[in-house]
């Protein structure tokens, strides 16, 4: 059969995963310590995992409601208020989706028109791009600089908008460089969107794992609620990645049409992980204490490892990566990354993994143990030794 | 936030240099503060968890119940210092309950442990009477699971 004719144009001009080949590398090798993974490396909390059991023992295996349980709502409004200092209607303005990316996915085509312009700044989690094109929408990239501590910057912003602009990706935390956004960086992002019709997608996932200071969300600032749609979750905040279980806070009208995309392409999110997820915004808060404690150990250890075998690491305040400068060894991330991977057998992923832009750095995750991290440091060093030969 | 302590008991392979690092400390102040805990008997030992079965070297242990008259004056500390004397013996406890002391023994065979029991701890004057317990597999111990090696099943998200 024939299927150049079959398939639909759109699907097919996707650009494939860049880093898919690289990993399938990996896979085949024995003895490979590796720091390549986007996903907490602690096992559900048991309370939380318990839950989910008794749910399936009180024979809970039906849909919940399109938009979620409500009692799940109206936990992550009441969430969303403890952590965040956010208020949200639980019966007209959130929605449980299947992860958070479901949740970019509905928001994008929610509200994207054909040539509409997304703003993304890069480096970025992979899935913007791909969305706005399935959505018609044209992406515009703005590049976040190490000098400015991949922040995004008001200028920046402001030179990237257009009459056809629609909505700004704002993800901060940040995969994969680590950079938060403090209300004072954020105030300047709003001050320049206020007075425009643009809409801003706050990909807040990372959001309960920070460093030194609480997160920030722009739906929070003056006159920004109305045209901010929040994206959360439970997999980085929880360690819940396998259930996937995520959400939108947005306004009444937004989460209508969000609603209905949500309400034809899944349903409803699974319903033994609402329950779970319930669990989870009930009594659930010393986990993340716990684990955000555990995963800045390993931040500190990762970040002075770096700097200490001469390799510049920016210090990241967020998330669970750091994303080291390694363009001074005069070679493309990738081949860095490669060349790492079969003379040492540690893996990382290539910068360029995140956008174009990426290029010179590569994302290290440290949600390792503390022995994992040594072992693959002490590798590192050996690698780089012999590159400076 | 988990002390120097809760760490080091997780893992005592943590260098001095390592924990000032992951809890952002001084490392003089750490390598203080490990050496008081030295002194003062807060930190009494570093060991390493060792899966015997997976060795050349057999390994068995077994929990003994003890009953005790307790001494005027010592009540139990006599007998039970006498007893944690033993290279054999690993843990020595007192217990509340229907026994008085518990006691750990770790042998490289069966008959090695019973030997010990009945030509040692049994024949002590205040020993009441024994109990033995053959451990017959360890599922956990110190914290750890034994037998599974940890795989990482994690997947990628690109």
């Amino acid at each position: 059969m024939d299927y150049s004719n079959i398939l639909s144009e759109r699907a097919v001009s996707l650009k494939p995963s860049g880093i898919r080949k690289f990993f399938d590398i990996l896979d085949e090798m024995d003895d490979v310590v590796s720091l390549t993974v986007g996903q907490p490396d602690f096992v559900t909390p048991w309370h939380i995992r318990e839950s989910a059991i008794e749910s399936l023992e009180q024979g809970k295996t039906y849909y919940t409601s399109n938009s979620g349980l409500l009692s799940m709502r109206e936990e992550i409004a009441k969430y969303l208020n403890r952590r965040f200092s956010l208020n949200y209607n639980p019966k007209t303005e959130l929605i449980v989706t299947v992860g958070g990316s479901e949740a970019i996915d509905i928001t994008i085509r929610a509200l994207v028109n054909p040539g509409d312009e997304v703003i993304i700044p890069e480096p970025c989690f992979v899935c913007y791009e791909p969305i706005t094109r399935l959505a018609c929408g044209t992406p515009v990239i703005i590049t976040t600089k190490a000098e400015d501590n991949f922040k995004l910057t008001p200028d920046a912003l402001r030179a990237a908008i257009t009459p056809c602009t629609k909505l700004l990706v704002l993800p901060f935390p940040n995969n994969p460089t680590g950079a938060i956004m403090t209300a004072a960086e954020l105030d300047g992002i709003a001050e320049v969107l206020r007075d425009t019709n643009i809409m801003v997608l706050s990909d807040e996932i990372y959001a309960e794992l920070t460093y030194g200071r609480r997160h920030v969300s722009i739906a929070g600032l003056d006159g920004m609620r109305e045209r901010t749609v929040v994206v959360n979750g439970f997999s980085k905040a929880y360690a819940m990645t396998g259930w996937r279980l995520g959400y939108t806070a947005a306004p009444p009208e937004v989460t209508y049409q969000m609603l209905k995309i949500h309400q034809f392409a899944i349903m409803c999110a699974p319903t033994v992980s609402q329950y779970a997820a319930l669990e989870a915004l009930r009594n659930g808060d010393d986990d993340i204490v716990y684990m955000v404690e555990e995963y800045n150990r390993r931040r500190r250890l990762i970040v002075s490892g770096f700097r200490s075998i001469g390799i510049d690491c920016f210090e990241p305040e967020g998330a669970f990566y750091v994303f080291p400068e390694i363009g001074k060894f005069g070679m493309p991330c990738e081949e860095f990354c490669e060349r790492l991977l079969y003379e040492e057998r540690v893996a990382i992923v290539p910068g360029t993994a995140f956008g174009s832009c990426g290029e010179g750095f590569a994302r290290v995750s440290y949600a390792y143990s503390v022995r994992h991290i040594t072992e693959a440091l002490e590798r590192m060093e050996a690698f780089v030794k012999k590159l400076r030969k | 936030m988990k002390t120097i302590l809760e760490l080091l008991e997780d893992d005592s392979r943590l260098t001095p240099e390592q924990l000032a690092v992951m809890l952002d400390k001084e490392v003089g102040d750490i390598r203080d503060l490990i050496r008081s805990f030295e002194r003062d008997g807060v930190i009494l030992g570093y060991k390493t968890i060792i899966d015997w079965d997976k060795t050349e070297r057999g390994n068995v242990s077994a929990l003994i119940e003890l009953k005790v008259t307790p001494q005027r004056d010592r009540g139990f500390e006599k007998i039970a210092e006498k007893i944690s004397n033993y290279d054999e013996v690993k843990n020595c406890y007192l217990m509340s309950g229907s026994f008085d002391l518990a006691v750990l023994i770790e042998g490289r065979t069966m008959n090695e442990v019973a030997y010990f029991v009945a030509e040692k701890l049994a024949p002590m004057e205040s020993v009441v009477s024994t109990a033995t317990h053959f451990v017959l597999r360890k599922y956990k111990d110190k914290g750890v699971v034994y037998g599974s090696v940890e795989v990482d099943e994690r997947g990628h998200e690109f």
